[in-house]
């Protein structure tokens, strides 16, 4: 005897959490049952004696996938859902499954950040999805989710953070995250080679937020379009100014004096950080220097690796000493007579101080 | 000219896209009404159009009004080819006709598609404007107010209650007319739902023109059924109570009607002792009553194969009044006499209410219940009601003969259902014979006593029950007393009293003295079709019974068919009886409450599903064990196994009995001795009959303890018979069932509900069908589809399923669908625990601690969880999270004095409709009378729904399960927002009545297509057509308040 047909209707509509992670980690029906199975299910309560081998489950799960698979097309527009009649949802409820919906998994972020959210894209996703050991179908459904954030925040005016919260009802956190993804997808920032292996989604979130904040459009005007999105191209267009604090021979000595008698005796690297001044210094405004072109711009956070923390790096020195360092050497410039680009500066340095303090570590 | 209708159409939201090329919609919308159309204007581009429409009017008789629903149909305008039609709304208007209930009706509806389903939301204003019209003449019945609920509504109480009524309204099924070959399946669908929606408007208005020429304002426990007969004709028919309601306007109103015993004390000579049978008797061995009969002909002739009852065998007139002279005092003649001209006056004393005010019901006979077979093609005039009516008076009579010959005046609990399959229909009817107390049924000069007649429970019951530890006997005293009613037996077991005549029973059964009052007779087991009386006590929990069974017939046509079905019957009402008594004895209870039996007809099998709720009464014996005997004496090993058995149900009994708290009292022989002090000594003097026969009570007694139930195992089939005993797994901890309002000794829920509706369709292997195998296969699909339900709503334990509704229905060969609906509600456990210890220790226990919840009128009041604030009532607004119960009464009774609880609930109804826009309302639905921790402050009208629902994309849809769950996902939602718009937030009674799915293989193609090649058998099934109807709901809608 088979079920042709077996369902469960609730005037409010039940939702399993942990069926629901299941169907989201795209396990099928069966991988779900018997994960459910393994995690004990039928010892619970409800599960009553003698429950068929996995039957009771099976057709749980079904089912729950089933509301699930229809639910899905309204978590699409998280909006929709406080307004559609068809499920009735505790308000509470919706809002986690909304968030459970737009979670995702950090190691399968990490491998996307900075690609285009193409249809290339998403065909690759299957080696992705071989080397994260998360299935195909919950990359897919993660890679639909910041493909509509994309798309839906793309055009708008406002803040980027308000804009996706508005338009997914996400959570602060999430929001800011997405905020995030959506930044590198459209600045197209390199991270994926193999310098870069050792930062976490976590550290190129604090930066992007760095970014976002200091270099974009909306950084210094809040009414136009894109305005987080795009950095503010006049601004990489004036960082060529900062050329002369290297160019310069006398402001480049100048400078190195300065920020060594305020170090002196204040941190324990200060011989290599000596010898090693011009070096860093130069990095640093060369990077500035050349993000006007699309490439260097896109190339950003290896170059920071390359040119200021791997020398660091190599040099032993600790967090502590690299922000003191950081802060003297932007403070000092300020006391260079000849420099009058203290804003500009101030503007680049202090976003790059935050994302060298963020990317510093093993 | 009597009403004005107005419509207007404000916005639309999240409509489909109707033009790939923009992505976008060009919407309008049409509302008709009758036969006048209007339509909006053109919003370009848009899925959120803003019509913000003028208002529509439409000037209508107040019969169309009462008929017809209103139609939105909103299109997609096309400049070139013909409107696409986007989805249609109909709404009754109904609920806008009476003076007391909504307004306005305003809200977002969803769009829907019987294609397509719901499609995005329309907002809509619709008033009416009702002139008075005093024609004596009219048609239409507006006013009388309609409830689904078989009690009297809270909020309401009873002045009269008046009798059965019923009508029958026939006409051409569309889906069978000649057109039907050349319209799109779209069109078809839709002139069902309105033909349908149609019909019920007509039959509703004509049961309330019975109504008002009874003299009533009001239908209770209304039921209204479809009946799909295909090629002969839709018929929609309906049964309900006509009862004369008054509103209780607000809660001081009846207070002073409670405190003033005075009036009530004059009273009491007028009904002595309703409870005349001190001598009389025979049992209601339950299921007594049944013919089957057999008309192929227009011609009447019953062939009645009757299987147990004989109905020569009871004396044709004035038994009841004859008993009573004999036995009784000129009162008890009296009021005999009373009862039987009241109840005689009307064709059929009947009542589909399912539970009464204290006092209403005197004694209970047992179920009756009539099935005949009839033919469908053999109807001479199709279209006219004549000979459905025809067929639907015969069953009736029989009923009532049953119940005559049982000693019983009344029908209570009365339902009626059809099984179609081809042209063979069966028609059932079925309820409890009742002798009811006359003071109810009067109208006219007794109205005006009557009013004060009602008016005294809260006073009683609040205080008693609420506590629910009060030991019972002073309380009985009490209630007695203030009821008027003079009874030597306590309220609590009156009604098990046997009405008939024991020395004329109209079956072989077993009788003893009522363990309760020791007075009275009573019958070993109860079998009744209503729900446990308020004043009933009871031990231990409920359990929801189930037998369960199948038969193959052979497939036959026309009239041999019909012959092979009436043959069948008998035996299978006959099993599913003995394996109800198995399994009530099983769980050592000895009654059976809410019996609902359905037989269902299939091309090669009948289904037969009894659903009941057992109880263990403390007035009847307690149940005897089962026992085992063998056929094959002298082996050995026969033997072990008997003994083994034995064992296993013995234990089963035991862990049964464990599990429901039946731990009834062991003290017989003292109590014996020392016989329960009469309340009143006049009732002594009349009851001198009685006390001579005292000696028989103790021996009556002994007897029943020892009795037990033998089961004989001759063969393999009776084998199997014990190994399914055994196989019903009593729910999981936690858990509790029972398919009647509420749930014996529970009584402190919490406000949680889920209501649910689960389908599910089996398949059986087509390999040589055998019944044992059937049975099988039946019984455990019954068995996992409630597994499962338990297991779906283990978040909500402790909790208890009430109202469970299965319904089982044969759609194809070797196809069994089982429906269930019921409501899970949680209840407070430590509450619980404490309540069920008390009573443990007093041995016994009211059931009226949870039955009161449903007891109608002011009653409600008491049982409000919120009441539990009543002293604080900025909390009220926030309540729903409070959880506290277990109030001590007296601070319940300090509710009733809380002036404004309905001003308040007005208030924040009258915001919702503007609320709607930020939020969809949150709308809880129930089968049941009542929302535990709420209250009804309004009754807003029935809603009364019909849909249908096909597909030609199954498998796009996620198969016939993900159609099915959608489809009833949009009915719920397309109730919920109905009850929103009315300005409502709860549905209470909710009925799923008919659930049709019908799966087209269209099997020539398939075939076709599976023969060809074998590996596209998935595209086979693509081609299929699921299709699916589905008459649901019709609830009242209510206002809660929170």
């Amino acid at each position: 005897m088979t079920n042709d047909l077996d369902i469960f209707v609730g005037n409010t509509t039940l939702i399993d959490e942990e069926v629901y992670q299941l169907w989201l980690d795209g396990y099928s029906v069966s991988e779900a049952v018997s994960q459910r199975l393994r995690a004990g299910a039928l010892e619970q309560p409800g599960a009553g004696p003698g429950a068929g081998p996995g039957a009771v489950l099976h057709s749980d799960t079904l089912d729950h996938y089933r509301t699930c698979h229809m639910l899905e097309r309204l978590l699409h527009a998280p909006p929709k859902l406080a307004h559609q009649l068809l499920f009735q949802i505790p308000p509470e409820r919706q809002a986690g499954l909304i968030q459970r919906y737009y979670a995702f998994d950090e190691p399968f972020v990490r491998e996307l950040l900075g690609k285009k959210l193409s249809k290339g894209t998403k065909k690759d996703l299957d080696d992705v999805s071989a080397k994260t050991g998360i299935t195909l179908k919950s990359c897919r459904r993660q890679f639909d989710n910041f493909k509509r954030v994309f798309k839906a925040v793309e055009e708008l005016r406002g803040p980027l953070v308000d804009n996706i919260q508005q338009h997914f009802l996400l959570p602060d956190r999430l929001a800011r995250d997405y905020a995030a993804i959506v930044f590198f997808a459209n600045s197209r920032f390199e991270t994926g080679k193999k310098k870069l292996q050792y930062l976490s989604f976590r550290d190129f979130a604090a930066c992007a937020q760095h970014l976002i904040q200091h270099w974009t459009l909306g950084a210094v005007d809040s009414h136009v379009d894109d305005m987080d999105v795009d950095l503010d191209k006049e601004f990489l267009q004036e960082l060529k100014e900062l050329k002369v604090l290297v160019a310069d021979k006398d402001l480049l000595d100048q400078h190195k004096s300065l920020v060594c008698t305020a170090l002196r005796g204040k941190i324990s690297v200060y011989n290599e950080m000596e010898t090693n001044f011009k070096n860093l210094s130069r990095g640093l405004v060369n990077i500035a220097c050349k993000l006007t072109h699309a490439k260097d711009l896109r190339d950003f956070f290896v170059d920071l690796v390359e040119k200021f923390i791997e020398p660091c790096k190599a040099d032993r020195w600790p967090p502590s000493d690299m922000r003191l360092f950081l802060t003297q050497y932007t403070g000092s410039a300020h006391a260079l007579d000849a420099f009058r680009h203290q804003a500009l500066w101030d503007r680049y340095m202090n976003t790059v101080t935050a994302c060298l303090l963020q990317m510093y570590h093993d | 000219m009597p009403g004005k209708l107005k419509v207007k159409i404000v916005a639309g939201r999240h409509l489909p896209v109707m033009d790939r090329a923009s992505d976008l919609t060009d919407a309008f919308v049409e509302v008709k009404f009758g036969n006048t159309t209007f339509k909006t204007d053109v919003y370009p581009k848009s899925l959120n159009p803003q019509w913000n429409s003028e208002w529509f009017k439409f000037e209508v008789d107040d019969e169309e009004l009462q008929d017809e629903p209103l139609q939105i149909t909103v299109l997609d305008h096309d400049t070139y080819s013909a409107n696409d039609a986007i989805g249609k709304v109909y709404i009754d208007i109904d609920p806008l006709l009476y003076s007391e209930a909504a307004t306005v009706i305003s809200g977002w509806f969803p769009i829907y598609d019987t294609i397509h389903g719901i499609r995005g939301e329309i907002n809509v204003v619709v008033k009416v404007d009702l002139f008075n019209d005093l024609n004596r003449f009219r048609q239409s019945s507006c006013g009388v107010k309609f409830f689904c609920t078989t009690s009297i509504p809270k909020c309401y109480r009873a002045v009269v209650i008046h009798g059965f009524v019923e009508e029958l309204v026939v006409n051409e099924d569309p889906e069978y007319q000649w057109i039907d070959r050349i319209r799109t399946p779209r069109a078809s669908n839709e002139a069902r739902q309105r033909l349908i929606s149609l019909m019920s408007g007509e039959l509703q208005r004509k049961i309330g023109l019975k109504v008002l020429e009874m003299r009533g304002n009001a239908v209770v426990g209304y039921l209204q059924c479809f009946d799909l007969e295909g090629e002969s004709g839709l018929v929609v028919r309906a049964i309900g109570t006509a009862c004369t309601l008054d509103k209780l306007s607000s809660t001081s109103a009846f207070l002073p009607a409670c405190n003033s015993p005075s009036k009530e004390m004059k009273e009491i000579p007028f009904n002595e002792d309703p409870n005349p049978n001190t001598h009389s008797s025979g049992p209601s061995t339950p299921l007594k009553n049944q013919t089957y009969s057999f008309s192929p002909s227009k011609s009447y002739s019953r062939q009645s194969s009757s299987s147990d009852t004989d109905l020569s065998l009871t004396p044709k007139t004035g038994m009841g009044s004859g008993s009573a002279g004999k036995e009784g005092g000129p009162f008890k003649a009296l009021l005999r006499q009373q009862t039987q001209s009241a109840l005689e006056q009307r064709e059929f004393p009947f009542f589909t209410l399912t539970s009464f005010p204290p006092g209403f019901l005197v004694h209970v006979g047992g179920v009756v219940s009539a099935r005949s077979v009839k033919l469908l093609d053999r109807i001479h005039n199709p279209d006219e009601p004549e000979t459905r009516d025809a067929w639907w008076a015969e069953i009736r009579q029989e009923i009532k003969s049953h119940a005559k010959a049982l000693g019983c005046h009344a029908v209570v609990g009365y339902s009626e259902s059809t099984s179609i399959c081809e042209e063979v229909c069966i028609l059932s009817a079925s309820g409890t014979a009742a002798v009811l107390n006359p003071r109810f049924l009067q109208d006219g000069t007794m109205e005006g006593c009557l009013d004060q007649r009602l008016s005294w429970q809260p006073g009683f019951f609040s205080i008693g029950s609420e506590k629910g530890e009060v030991d019972f006997f002073p309380q009985s005293q009490d209630s007695s007393s203030l009821l008027g009613i003079e009874e030597t037996s306590p309220a609590g077991c009156g009604f098990c009293h046997i009405p008939y005549d024991e020395l004329n029973m109209p079956f072989p059964a077993h009788l003893t003295y009522c363990y309760n009052c020791r007075k009275q007779k009573v019958p070993d087991v109860l079998f009744t079709t209503i729900d446990l009386p308020v004043e009933a006590m009871v031990i231990g929990k409920g359990c929801l019974i189930q037998a369960r069974l199948c038969r193959l017939k052979k497939k036959a046509q026309a009239e041999a068919n019909a012959t092979v079905i009436s043959n069948l019957l008998p035996f299978m009402e006959y099993e599913v009886h003995t394996q109800l008594m198995n399994k009530l004895k099983l769980r050592g209870m000895n009654a059976l409450f809410g019996l609902r039996i359905q037989i269902s007809v299939g091309e090669n099998m009948l289904v037969g599903l009894a659903s009941a709720t057992g109880v263990y009464l403390t007035a009847l014996p307690t149940p005897g064990g089962i026992q085992i005997a063998g056929k094959t004496p002298n082996d050995g090993t026969y033997e072990q196994h008997i003994s083994h058995m034995q064992k296993k149900i013995n234990d089963t009994i035991a862990k049964n009995k464990e599990i429901y708290e039946i731990n009834p009292p062991e003290i017989p022989e003292e109590i014996i001795g020392s016989p329960i002090p009469e309340p009143r000594q006049r009732s002594k003097l009349l009851r001198s009959q009685s006390e001579s026969s005292d000696e028989v009570t103790e021996l009556d007694l002994s007897h029943g303890k020892k009795d037990a139930f033998v089961l004989e195992i001759d063969d393999t089939d009776a084998m199997e018979d014990v190994h399914s005993l055994l196989t019903d797994a009593p729910p999981p901890p936690g858990f509790y069932s029972c398919n009647t309002e509420i749930m014996p000794g529970i009584n402190n829920w919490t406000p949680e509900i889920q209501m649910f509706t689960s389908v599910r369709v089996s398949r059986l292997s087509n390999i040589t069908l055998t019944n044992q195998m059937l049975n099988k296969n039946f019984n455990d699909l019954c068995e996992n589809l409630l597994k499962s339900l338990y297991f779906k709503l283990r978040s909500m334990i402790p909790c208890c399923l009430c109202h469970v509704n299965f319904t089982v229905a044969l759609p194809e060969d070797e196809l069994i669908q089982v429906a269930v609906t019921a409501v899970a509600i949680t209840f407070d456990k430590n509450q619980a625990l404490q309540t069920s210890k008390v009573p443990a220790e007093k041995s016994l226990q009211r059931a009226s601690t949870d039955n009161e919840e449903q007891l109608q009128f002011p009653l409600e009041l008491c049982s409000d969880p919120l009441a539990s604030q009543p002293f604080s009532p900025a909390k009220e607004v926030l309540e729903s999270a409070s959880s506290h119960t277990g109030i001590p009464a007296a601070q319940r009774v300090a509710s009733l004095d809380k002036a404004s609880p309905l001003a308040e609930g007005h208030a924040r109804h009258r915001s919702v409709p503007c609320s709607t826009n930020s939020t969809v309302t949150v709308v809880k639905m129930t089968p049941l009378s009542f929302i535990p921790g709420a209250k009804i402050t309004k009754y807003l009208g029935i809603i009364n729904m019909f849909f249908i629902r096909e597909t030609t994309s199954l498998r796009e849809e996620g198969g016939v399960s993900g159609f099915l769950h959608a489809f009833i996902a949009e009915v719920f939602a397309m109730v919920r927002a109905h009850v929103a718009a009315l300005g409502g937030n709860a549905v209470v009674s909710y009925i799923m009545k008919q659930c049709v799915f019908m799966e087209n293989p269209n099997k020539n193609q398939a075939q076709c297509l599976v023969n060809r090649e074998g590996p596209t058998e998935e595209e086979s099934t693509d081609t299929c057509k699921g299709r699916k109807e589905c008459e649901t709901g019709d609830g009242e809608t209510e206002v809660r308040r929170d």
